[in-house]
């Protein structure tokens, strides 16, 4: 069976997906932002694909733009979840409600 | 063997993916994404992406994923979650998800596009493609002869290292546009890596720390005022 274009596109699909139903499902913060991190492979994911299917590269250098940035972002997010751990001693969702109305 | 292949990584990194989201102990889930990496890094290699590939499992499932190990391990995260959403919530998310499945399998149906097969490697010495859509030989990106074979001219990183760092400043005469725009991109990600950076430092920084007793200011760390403030107790 020859694979193509919307098989890659489809599997990038559900790993968005999978991603998704982590950031809503579950209340550790970790997972989530582990979860928000593979959203993110995903569309890196699409984008080798359709580079390759199209034979340009600029896909590959957005993908390398995109992996730098979700390094510096998961830098910046890990010290702000360290941040609050330290003014309310938990990482999960249900205890920040400070901004509950 | 590709489609084989294909399966495999795919397979496995869907599993993956899915055990990061299930598993209620935050270690085995991090274990569990950098084996989702490792299988994406994969699927990169099918598609000719070796640069990518090599990146990803140094960059994401290298750095990032210790750095999560890390701060697991820091925070000391061994309670499980207290308890499950209630199954209300499970359902709507559960439905979001399946429409999106659903709105995606449609559009890829609907799209003839999606349904082609990989096409060939351009060939070495042959024609490359710049972002503006312009066709030019593969000698017209080089400024300057290099040494290098033709065989090496055409590998991924090559070509990706042409398109990012090439400072040809000559003009596309098709759009009038620089043949390539990716270098002034490059040197701002580093500005970000640097506001990163700072960002990180300034957001670790213990304001309300107790300060330590004077005597152990002076021996242990830089000392917080003045040395002769501190001199004059």
């Amino acid at each position: 069976m020859e694979i193509t274009l919307n098989h890659y596109l489809a599997v990038a699909a559900m790993l968005f997906v999978i991603g998704l139903l982590g950031v809503i499902m579950r209340r550790n913060l970790l997972i989530i932002y582990m979860s928000l991190e593979m959203m993110l492979q995903a569309a890196n994911l699409t984008f080798v694909a359709f580079s390759r299917f199209n034979n340009k590269l600029d896909g590959q250098v957005f993908v390398f733009f995109v992996i730098t940035v979700a390094a510096a972002e998961v830098a910046v997010g890990l010290a702000l979840i360290v941040a609050l751990y330290r003014l309310k001693q938990t990482t999960q969702v249900q205890d920040l409600t400070t901004l509950k109305f | 063997m590709n489609a084989l292949f294909f399966w495999l990584f795919s397979g496995g990194m869907l599993l993956c993916a899915l055990a990061v989201i299930l598993n209620r102990n935050a270690v085995a889930s991090a274990l569990c994404f950098t084996f989702t990496i490792v299988f994406m890094a994969g699927l990169f290699v099918m598609l000719n992406a070796f640069f990518l590939a090599a990146v990803q499992i140094l960059v994401t499932a290298g750095a990032v994923m210790v750095l999560f190990l890390f701060i697991i391990m820091l925070l000391d995260i061994t309670t499980m979650e207290h308890e499950p959403r209630q199954k209300i919530w499970m359902a709507c998310s559960l439905l979001l998800a399946l429409g999106f499945v659903v709105v995606v399998a449609k559009t890829l149906n609907a799209t003839p596009e999606g349904s082609k097969s990989i096409g060939p490697l351009p060939t070495p010495g042959a024609v490359i493609v710049t972002h503006t859509g312009r066709v030019l030989p593969l000698s017209a990106m080089a400024s300057k002869p290099v040494s290098t074979s033709e065989a090496d001219k055409n590998d991924d990183t090559h070509r990706i290292g042409r398109l990012l760092f090439s400072t040809d400043t000559r003009i596309d005469p098709g759009t009038g546009r620089p043949l390539t725009s990716y270098v002034a991109p490059f040197e701002i990600t580093s500005l970000l890596i640097l506001v990163a950076t700072i960002g990180v430092v300034v957001l670790c920084k213990q304001e309300d720390r107790p300060r330590p007793g004077r005597r152990e200011a002076i021996t242990h760390e830089a000392p917080p005022v003045e040395p002769e403030t501190v001199s004059k107790h």
